[in-house]
């Protein structure tokens, strides 16, 4: 039987606001048969976005979710669950919405390492607002905010989140949607901080100028600038800097996740346990 | 009558454990001068009451967890001052939006900009009328006494139940750091004076958050009981979901003001000392009416029949009230740490410009000298 998406989604709101062949639509299914396997209630789930063309991503899933400011995704979602620890929280950003404004409240929710998964669509681009330059897109790219081509350079996404405390960092692309299904599955069911990055095309906006005007044309030049991990790590290190590795980067499934790191404050506070010292911790400074 | 109890503390200590007795159950916030004991003690308070405090990345994140948390249908808090209030703004904004009850605490300093951190100002009363971009009706509130940085906290966790929005308290640095002997309300008073958000008793199927008659607040159930909706910073239709119909946008600015305005008598607060047989009007707020009061009492030794009005609401201003006293008194003299923010609301309620005034903007409390000079020099 054809699986059915209905059940998650909010239909009597569709069509979607996404152009014609945007990724963010594969993604929406992939997550939404990402929640499925995992057997998670839709009144336990709830999905924050923030603004942008993914901003809208939650607001077409049948759960509670919450379309708020730019940049603040994460910070709204660490009220959320620590005042529910038990639900499912799940951020939905884009690349300038989670690493440029939102930039700070990504590198504390990863460094908290609170259980929220950031599924981060990098699509390369500001699409919703017609194609400024993002942290994310390539130098040489045209951009209407550069259009003498791009001189900002680039980070990545992943190796930030690894730096500043991710527990589960993945990256794949919208051209393996059960890939991208299944690192957002585990990303899900990760306890503590999971990024995921997804990259996704905007032939209308980063495209236009930038030779791939089709989706066709995005989708390969994703193909052409990623490889699954395995192939990266046997790359000659001069060469790594020009592809992104996918697949599952890291996963630490040790790393203390922050509700429970508060539960020992209500615990020491509730006269349960003694003090927290430097000794309830492996990691000293 | 509510039963009171005795305390000796300071008045960021007292706001933070009225939070705690009106049921708040998670604070976001980051450390600012001259509110920072506000989240001292409360992160030693939630977590014993099984709720939680968070200190986040920055201001703007702060508030973005308390916000969050209120969503989820909890009494949430956020703590700052003025510095603090310009970065949150944004999100201020969002929550007066989607209705999200809050309650954020603004202990003023001077300012602008970085300003005098440690010394005290009322230089925030314009801000906290729309510290957002956008149109929407603030609801805030000022103590005056040390007991009243207890009260009016109380007071505003079930205002923001009531008109579901955020709801400013306002102290400076004067009560946020004053350390002195107040009654207030025992804890057990203050819970069973709670009044939290309305429930919505309906079937889920029939379940639209933003579906309310005109003067009304949206009807917010909490998050994972079975009422899946959305909350955007978008104008939205009855689901929550971002619209752009005509005529449902203009309703919900029109709803988000009138929920406030046609209620007013339920907000409005005010206190009058010695006004009934006063020939001057007085009218001060928040720590300024302590010298005020001393002054007042001084004058009248020597004779002089002065008296003071002071609103305990600043927004929405008790307008009426304030109109009669113009009709009344002919020698209106307003006093204000900050170069007359209220003044131009008291002038606009009252119809007339020929108020006399006094300011003061240079970090320092005003003195009952202060005041009885002016007296004597303007009238």
């Amino acid at each position: 039987m054809a699986f059915n998406y209905d059940e998650y989604l909010r239909v009597n709101k569709m069509p979607t606001l996404w152009c014609w062949g945007c990724g963010d639509g594969v993604i929406l299914k992939a997550f939404v048969r990402a929640i499925d396997k995992l057997g998670i209630n839709k009144d336990d789930l709830c999905v924050v976005s923030g603004i942008g063309c993914s901003g809208r991503f939650g607001s077409y899933i049948d759960a509670n979710t919450v379309h708020t400011t730019h940049g603040r995704t994460i910070a709204f979602a660490t009220g959320i669950k620590l005042a529910n620890p038990d639900k499912t929280v799940v951020c939905v950003a884009g690349d300038g919405d989670a690493l440029a404004i939102g930039g700070n409240h990504t590198i504390h929710g990863c460094r908290r390492n609170i259980d929220i998964t950031l599924i981060l669509i990098n699509n390369f681009i500001y699409g919703l607002t017609n194609s400024q330059t993002s942290p994310t897109t390539p130098r040489g790219f045209w951009t209407v905010s550069q259009k003498a081509g791009n001189i900002d350079p680039t980070f990545d996404g992943c190796k930030l989140a690894e730096a500043a405390g991710a527990s589960f960092v993945a990256r794949e692309t919208v051209n393996s949607p059960k890939k991208m299904e299944k690192v957002i599955r585990e990303g899900i069911a990760h306890k503590g901080f999971s990024f995921v990055e997804i990259n996704s095309n905007c032939h209308i906006n980063l495209g236009r100028k930038n030779k791939m005007q089709n989706a066709m044309e995005n989708l390969d030049w994703i193909d052409s600038i990623t490889m699954p991990k395995k192939k990266w790590d046997e790359l000659p290190e001069e060469e790594k800097m020009n592809y992104l590795p996918t697949g599952i980067l890291k996963q630490d499934k040790e790393a203390l996740e922050y509700c429970e790191a508060y539960q020992m404050v209500k615990d020491a506070h509730q006269g349960k346990r003694g003090k927290i010292t430097q000794d309830d911790f492996e990691k000293k400074i | 009558m509510s039963e009171l109890r005795e305390v000796i503390s300071s008045g960021n200590d007292l706001a933070a454990r009225a939070a705690v007795d009106a049921g708040c159950m998670f604070f976001g916030g980051y450390p600012l001068t001259p509110s920072s004991e506000i989240m001292h003690t409360i992160s030693d308070l939630l977590p014993k009451v099984g709720g939680a405090a968070i200190q986040m990345e920055d201001e703007i994140g702060g508030v973005a967890a308390a916000i969050g948390a209120g969503m989820s249908g909890v009494r949430t808090l956020t703590a700052t001052s003025g510095p603090g209030i310009s970065l949150k703004a944004e999100n201020l904004g969002l929550a007066q939006m989607c209705e999200v009850p809050l309650v954020v605490i603004n202990v003023m300093r001077g300012g602008p900009s970085t300003g005098l951190p440690t010394r005290v100002s009322q230089g925030d009363i314009a801000q906290a009328k729309n510290p957002s971009h956008g149109d929407y009706k603030s609801i805030t509130l000022c103590a005056g006494t040390l007991a009243e940085c207890y009260t009016e906290t109380v007071r505003a966790f079930n205002l923001a139940d009531r008109f579901m929005q955020p709801v400013f308290v306002l102290l400076d640095e004067t009560l946020g750091h004053m350390h002195a002997k107040a009654e207030i309300p025992t804890a057990e008073t203050v819970k069973k004076g709670i009044v939290p958000r309305k429930k919505y008793e309906g079937k889920p199927e029939d379940y639209r958050p933003y579906d309310v008659a005109q003067d009304e607040p949206a009807l917010l159930a909490p998050m994972f009981q079975g009422y899946r909706y959305n909350f955007t910073g978008l104008h939205h239709d009855a689901d929550g979901f971002p619209t752009e119909e005509i005529e449902t946008c203009r309703k919900l600015i029109d709803r988000l003001f009138r929920k406030v305005e046609e209620h007013k008598e339920e907000i409005e607060s005010n206190e009058e000392y010695m006004l009934d047989d006063a020939e001057i009007l007085l009218i001060g707020y928040g720590s300024a009416s302590l010298a005020i009061k001393e002054a007042v009492n001084s004058l009248r030794e020597e004779g002089i029949k002065v008296g003071l009005f002071r609103p305990i609401t600043l927004w929405p201003s008790p307008e009426k009230r304030l109109y009669e006293l113009g009709q009344k008194f002919d020698k209106v003299l307003s006093v204000e740490l900050n170069q007359g923010q209220y003044l131009e609301e008291i002038q606009r309620a009252m119809g007339r410009k020929d108020i006399e005034k006094l300011t003061k903007t240079n970090g320092r409390p005003f003195s009952p000298a202060d005041i009885i000079n002016k007296v004597k020099e303007v009238f």
